[in-house]
């Protein structure tokens, strides 16, 4: 058998410093590449589409729509292109959720799956530096690839928004844009990481991100990106085709009088104007009901931006807290 | 110095104390065997050693007070895991490369050679090396890592004859030239009988037996005699275990060769093996450093 030997081990008591954290690079690109690179080649792709269909769109956009508001910008840029931008921004709504399960939900469930965490908590380096020393840096190459591709759909998304299809705040984009979608992404990556360390399997964890990504962008989108800032209340008609209109009311007298629906509209207008009616709005007014809308005025979109992103980098790095506690505490 | 200390040492999963009360001290320089049956918290135990796990009762430090899981008792201890846990996607020479970076020290000389020595190529995807080959791949990684300690966890439970002899062979050769102090759990009593020096016994999450395996087989005798007379002479001796025939017992006591045997019954020298099997039937009886095993640990007959 073996006559090897080692040589002479050298003294232990020397002190102890931390291993470099460039240790820990190689080490994370090492295991990680694979994921990298799909990702690259998703957004890549993805890129690519934008990129093509992108210039197709700015082509258009920049022969039909003089002024944007004519019939021919309508017919030859909006309605030969909206319908497939739309679709395109649906999708894309998926791609943090994507990203960030497949990326970062992996990372430790598929260590406690197979049982190398016991290899590799028992390293010299210490658990401690060896999960932050994988976590960081693909947080951030992840949110650097994802805030890169968000520039490039803001080019896509242009012309849209310069011939008044788009509003700045629609739901649609409003998470793709900016700041926005590299904050969506990292606290996608990081719900991942912290299902990966909390399920401890990669499948279901990958599941439970995209689960809990799902039910915090809807809440985000439906209740809370509203409430950022205070809203503007005006009653003059004629707001900017860029407000984003929060909710709309009648009031009589100073009072409340009922919500700006249209079947409240129609069924008050037809009750004070006897069935003559030829424009709700008008008949309302005639009447002394006066129209209040509360809105976030375009000019709000990078406050809010700036907002989403903190609150979002915020809840990121308290997910990687949470999940470097536990993988300090975590028993075996 | 002591390379494992643990002071009343317990750890529970949620309501089940998978080891309670232990107190043990393994001196540095021997290779010891660590024993006991299915879920009597042997790989508790060791993971606790380890880092791994943290203790809910009790205090532990290793290689000579260093608390364990610290940064100084990492780079000190290294260890193999059960099935010895490796990245199967990754090649040899990739695995040779992550655990250097992991570490202080990795003496990449050593591993390469080793590899060499073995026909284990640098190429090959960690999870393409047969049974053997991973294991012989996750101790050289831990060696080269130049440990003081070198903790594994049933490292051979998985391995053929050939792989498991080949295995410890490499163990032994560490704990022989660079003074490695070795800790190994089994439940392959005959495997441990060839390599460790030192006995740890674990029963339902206690210490039963802890000593160096010369100390406890000089102290122990079996006595071969009628098997009338079993019994009496068995609570008298303080037996350890008594086992009948049909005309003889044989009773495992705690004698060295001086001392005087009892009329009509012979005295044998007992094999690790026996002694180990003796005690895991006995779980009341102990026999420990320091006090003296329980005076109210009677001995049950087992009748063949």
């Amino acid at each position: 058998m073996s006559t090897l030997t080692m040589r002479a081990r050298p003294g232990h008591d020397a002190s102890l410093r931390p291993l470099p954290w460039r240790r820990m690079a190689w080490v994370t690109w090492r295991q990680h590449r694979a994921a990298l690179a799909g990702v690259a080649v998703f957004l890549g792709g993805l890129a690519i589409y934008l990129w093509i269909t992108g210039l197709q769109i700015h082509h258009s956009y920049a022969t039909a729509c003089h002024p944007a508001s004519s019939l021919t910008c309508t017919m030859n840029f909006t309605g030969r292109y909206g319908i497939t931008a739309n679709v395109v921004r649906s999708f894309l709504q998926s791609v943090p959720a994507l990203i960030g399960a497949f990326a970062g939900a992996p990372v430790l469930a598929r260590e406690l799956e197979t049982g190398t965490f016991r290899f590799a908590w028992t390293q010299g380096i210490g658990r401690y530096r060896w999960t932050l020393g994988k976590l960081v840096p693909l947080a951030v190459t992840l949110a650097a690839a994802a805030w890169a591709f968000s520039e490039l759909f803001s080019w896509y998304l242009r012309p849209f928004t310069a011939a008044g299809y788009a509003i700045p705040f629609s739901t649609l984009d409003f998470d793709l844009r900016g700041v926005a979608f590299p904050a969506w992404t990292l606290a996608s990556f990081a719900l991942g990481t912290l299902a990966g360390v909390l399920i401890r399997r990669a499948v279901p964890a990958i599941a439970a991100a995209l689960a809990a990504y799902t039910g915090l962008a809807l809440a985000t989108a439906l209740f809370l990106r509203q409430r950022y800032m205070t809203p503007l209340l005006t009653s003059k008609p004629g707001l900017p085709g860029s407000a984003w209109i929060v909710s709309q009311w009648y009031t009589k007298n100073g009072k409340f009088a009922f919500p700006a629906q249209a079947s409240q509209m129609v069924s008050a207008a037809s009750r004070l104007c006897h069935g003559r009616i030829v424009d709700v709005p008008q008949c309302l007014a005639r009447h002394g009901y006066l129209q209040w809308d509360s809105y976030q005025p375009g000019s709000r979109f990078w406050p809010f931006q700036w907002i989403e992103g903190g609150w979002l980098l915020a809840l990121s790095v308290l997910l990687i807290a949470a999940t470097m506690w536990l993988v300090r505490r975590r028993a075996t | 110095m002591n390379v494992i200390e643990t002071t009343v040492l317990g750890k529970r999963y949620g309501s089940t104390w998978a080891l309670r009360e232990c107190t043990l001290a393994v001196p540095a320089g021997h290779v010891a065997g660590l024993v006991g049956p299915n879920g009597a918290g042997k790989t508790t135990l060791l993971n606790l050693v380890v880092g791994l796990a943290q203790p809910s009762a009790g205090s532990l430090t290793v290689l000579g007070g260093l608390p364990s899981g610290s940064l100084a008792a990492l780079d000190g201890i290294a260890f193999v895991a059960q099935d010895t846990p490796l990245y199967k996607n990754l090649s040899v020479a990739d695995m040779l490369h992550l655990t250097r970076n992991l570490n202080r020290r990795f003496d990449r000389a050593y591993a390469q050679a080793r590899l060499a020595e073995l026909g284990i190529p640098l190429k090959r995807r960690a999870g393409r090396l047969s049974g053997g080959q991973q294991a012989q791949l996750a101790l050289t990684l831990a060696l080269a890592r130049r440990p003081r300690l070198l903790v594994l966890d049933e490292p051979v439970a998985m391995l053929d004859p050939v792989a498991r002899h080949d295995f410890m062979a490499t163990v032994l050769t560490a704990a022989a030239e660079d003074g490695v102090s070795v800790v190994l759990s089994s439940h392959v009593l005959a495997e441990l009988e060839r390599v460790a020096d030192y006995l740890v016994l674990l029963s339902a999450g206690r210490v039963q037996v802890a000593g160096e395996i010369d100390d406890l087989l000089a102290g122990h005798r079996i006595l071969t005699g009628p098997a009338g007379e079993a019994s009496q002479y068995a609570e008298r001796l303080g037996a350890v275990h008594l086992r009948r025939g049909q005309a003889q017992a044989h009773l495992l006591v705690r004698l060295s060769a001086e001392d005087p045997v009892p009329p009509g019954f012979q005295a044998h020298p007992v094999g690790l093996e026996e002694l180990a099997l003796a005690y895991l039937r006995e779980p009341g009886a102990a026999a420990l450093p320091g006090p003296a095993r329980s005076q109210a640990a009677k001995p049950s007959e087992v009748t063949r």
